[in-house]
């Protein structure tokens, strides 16, 4: 067993209210460059919905992710190392531009200059690739908004397989949530895997996946090979990014700036103990509804002092340890299995889990006569389908998703009869399987959310990596050589591609 | 002009070793120093349409007249005599070049109609893009009228006298540059249009083509990368 730890995050989805506040700082403080105007390194997108990129969860169309042959062995869906050279040339699963959308601005300036006109003047969208004027925006980074668009283009959703999905386009029955989406930072990434320069890693240390911006050569195979489109190819430098999970943040000990400014305070970070040694296996089993528990089982106790013993001899420092005692990722995923992860059918381990969401009763059961199991009423009659939960979160097995949503409903009815003094909840909790103290816990965590209970981030040992005497005074992020700021400098080795101005052209102006 | 016999060693005898030694310098300094320039620059993700067909038909066309023209040029005389006569050794190459740089010079003049006539690749062109997609067509192109021209030397006597030429390069033989001076205009042009990619190429998105071979590597890694903080700390900065 060889153990290390990562920085898991959770998100309750009960919780999201669509805000986009985390998508909008994330692109404010990473990508607000040119280039990356397309990117979101974090998005929220309402589901069902083919989402963005377009039909990002069909890995028929784009690859991403691993097949299991049937040796047993996983290689990465596009191919294995020889295939993947050989597309080097052209990528035959990128994702274009206009898949994601393309990236626009509106003509402020001509609101102000406009002359005197018989109507109001109109600010016309300007592409960011070209600068030039758009006739019309045909897509964008959130189109299926809140159910934007006709049900028949959002129903492509790869989550309805196996769900009558014909009547969920009744307005009686529709339904829907939030998906907040960022990199997985799998423990089995096939970014890395499928990258020819090798460029892209996961740190030991907490388990972010990284580009080696100087490394990566722009070959473009992790865009195909990542199966959540969370790589993005930055057409201004020709090279690869991603979420960098605000790495300078959490070694500081400080959260991620989408889950530092989630308003709902759905996010949660904490340390997982995991058994490297037991990633490969994990990932092979042959039954993908079986690839949930598997994940779940290389997750280790850090109560148990065997493992903490093994923790401190492969060289996981004590405040790491102390905060995986602490950890909300733990007790969500592990201790009370409320939490999965983004379709576990892709092989990668993701890291970022999820809490699913209840949903109101269906219309149809009248009020007095809902379906009850017990004293818990029945999860299958909630409006989202458990199937399609069961699709998103845990490749098509129900049974967790229900249990998860049964022990959430059971954690409402209890904290309502106790707080209108009614008692009696005992047997609620023993048919969810869980124990007072637990949903004491799950109370705290869930409905109160304090910021120090959902951001346990043990501090990082830099002094390991890093000269910080030789830092000090030395500038912070950037790309190439020296500092960022002041005006470019010049290169002789070509530089930025395309310095491109915007050139509105205004034909009411004669 | 061009047989001039100062003009001639100044051409085919100084100017390959200026090109030679800019190309190896400029790529190690660009590796070295500007290592975030250093990528191929695709644009596939802006359109992605034509660039399938062209990006394919000319890298795996070019490939093969590059690697042709390694073989045939630099190959030592005892590891081909035994196999090919000399008469042979200039059909194989003109067959097989010729069908290679076919196929190469079409999939890049897909890859110039593309480039100059999508407005967004156009657009996000730096001028060099430009310039050196045209140079290598002048340059497959010169190289495909190298073809018929050859056909009126089956004798196998030019073929030989540009062999022993790049080879006096190579092994800097000062005397090399001598036997330029009776071969045809188009071979010139081409061995100098030659060089001059080689000049160009570290301020250019040609250093891709290290990389390309570099890549090669990828074969042989493990799928999966782990940097501990200790090998990041012992790491240079730009690797």
């Amino acid at each position: 067993m060889k153990i290390r730890a990562q920085i898991a995050m959770v998100m309750n989805l009960d919780k999201c209210i669509g805000c986009h506040t985390c998508s909008v700082t994330c692109k404010q403080v990473w990508t607000s460059r040119q280039g990356m105007e397309y990117a979101w390194f974090n998005n929220v997108e309402t589901k069902p919905g083919i989402g963005y990129p377009k039909d990002w969860e069909n890995q028929e169309r784009w690859q991403g992710g691993w097949k299991r042959k049937k040796s047993g062995k996983i290689v990465p869906k596009q191919g294995g190392r020889l295939s993947i050279l050989a597309k080097i040339f052209a990528n035959p699963h990128l994702p274009e531009i206009d898949d994601y959308y393309e990236p626009f601005t509106y003509d402020y300036e001509h609101l102000q200059k406009a002359p005197e006109l018989p109507t109001a003047p109109v600010a016309r969208p300007l592409s960011l690739v070209t600068g030039k004027p758009m006739e019309k925006i045909e897509w964008g980074p959130n189109w299926e908004e809140i159910l934007g668009g006709e049900f028949d283009k959002r129903s492509k959703d790869y989550n309805f397989e196996a769900v009558q999905k014909d009547i969920y386009g009744q307005f009686e029955n529709t339904f829907m949530m939030y998906l907040p989406r960022l990199c997985e930072h799998c423990l089995n990434p096939s970014c890395v895997a499928s990258c020819p320069s090798g460029s892209i890693y996961k740190r030991e240390e907490d388990g972010i996946v990284l580009i080696d911006q100087d490394k990566c050569r722009g070959w473009r195979m992790c865009v195909s090979g990542c199966p959540y489109k969370k790589i993005y190819y930055n057409w201004t430098s020709g090279k690869a990014e991603k979420c960098i999970f605000c790495y300078p943040r959490i070694e500081a000990g400080q959260p991620t700036v989408c889950s530092e400014t989630c308003v709902g305070r759905i996010r949660y970070l904490g340390v997982l103990l995991y058994d490297a040694d037991g990633i490969q296996e994990a990932a092979s089993v042959e039954d993908e509804q079986d690839l949930y528990e598997a994940q779940l089982k290389l997750f280790l106790d850090p109560n148990d002092p065997g493992v903490e013993a093994q923790a401190r001899a492969d060289g996981i420092a004590d405040n790491w340890i102390a905060a995986a005692k602490r950890s909300p990722a733990y007790k969500m995923a592990v201790d009370w299995k409320i939490a999965f992860p983004l379709h576990p059918e892709y092989r990668t381990l993701p890291m970022v889990w999820y809490v699913p969401p209840l949903s109101p009763i269906q219309s149809h059961a009248n009020a007095g006569a809902i379906d009850t199991n017990g004293e818990i009423p029945d999860v299958r009659s909630l409006r989202i389908p458990v199937r399609y939960l069961a699709n998103l979160l845990t490749a098509g097995a129900e049974e967790p998703v229900v249990t998860a949503l049964e022990r959430m409903l059971a954690m409402r009815i209890y904290f309502r009869r106790r707080q209108l003094g009614e008692g009696g909840g005992q047997s609620v909790l023993d048919q969810a399987g869980i124990t007072i103290a637990q949903v004491e816990e799950m109370h705290r965590y869930l409905a109160i959310a304090n910021y120090e209970d959902r951001f346990v981030i043990p501090t990082s040992h830099r002094e390991d990596a890093e000269d910080a005497y030789g830092l000090k005074g030395s500038c912070g992020f950037t790309f190439g050589n020296g500092c960022d700021f002041g005006p470019p400098h010049s290169t002789l080795f070509g530089g930025k591609m395309g310095r491109r101005k915007l050139n509105p052209v205004r034909p009411l102006d004669t | 002009m061009l047989s001039n016999t100062y003009v001639n060693t100044l051409l085919f005898g100084v100017y390959p070793y200026i090109c030679l030694v800019v190309l190896l310098i400029g790529s190690l300094i660009r590796f070295d120093r500007e290592p975030y320039t250093w990528k191929s620059d695709s644009s596939q993700m802006l359109r992605k349409g034509q660039l399938r067909l062209g990006s394919n038909l000319f890298h795996y066309g070019v490939i093969v007249v590059i690697l042709g023209h390694f073989a045939g040029f630099l190959a030592p005389h005892w590891a081909v005599d035994w196999a090919l006569d000399p008469v042979a050794h200039q059909l194989l190459a003109m067959v097989v070049g010729g069908i290679a740089g076919a196929v190469a010079i079409f999939g890049l003049s897909i890859l110039i109609y593309r480039r100059l006539a999508d407005p967004r690749i156009r657009l996000n062109s730096r001028k060099w893009d430009i310039a050196i997609t045209l140079m290598l067509w002048l340059q497959l192109a010169l190289g495909l009228l190298t073809v018929p021209l050859s056909a009126y030397h089956m004798d196998g006597g030019l073929f030989e006298t540009l062999t022993s030429y790049v080879k006096g390069v190579v092994t800097l033989d000062g005397g090399a540059a001598a036997l330029m001076v009776d071969v045809p205009l188009t071979y010139k042009l081409h061995i100098l249009l030659g060089f001059t990619l080689f000049l160009v190429s570290p301020f250019t998105r040609m250093i891709h083509i290290w990389s390309g071979g570099g890549a090669l590597a990828y074969l042989f890694r493990p799928y999966q990368i782990v940097r501990t903080p200790k090998t990041r700390a012992k790491e240079p900065v730009r690797s």
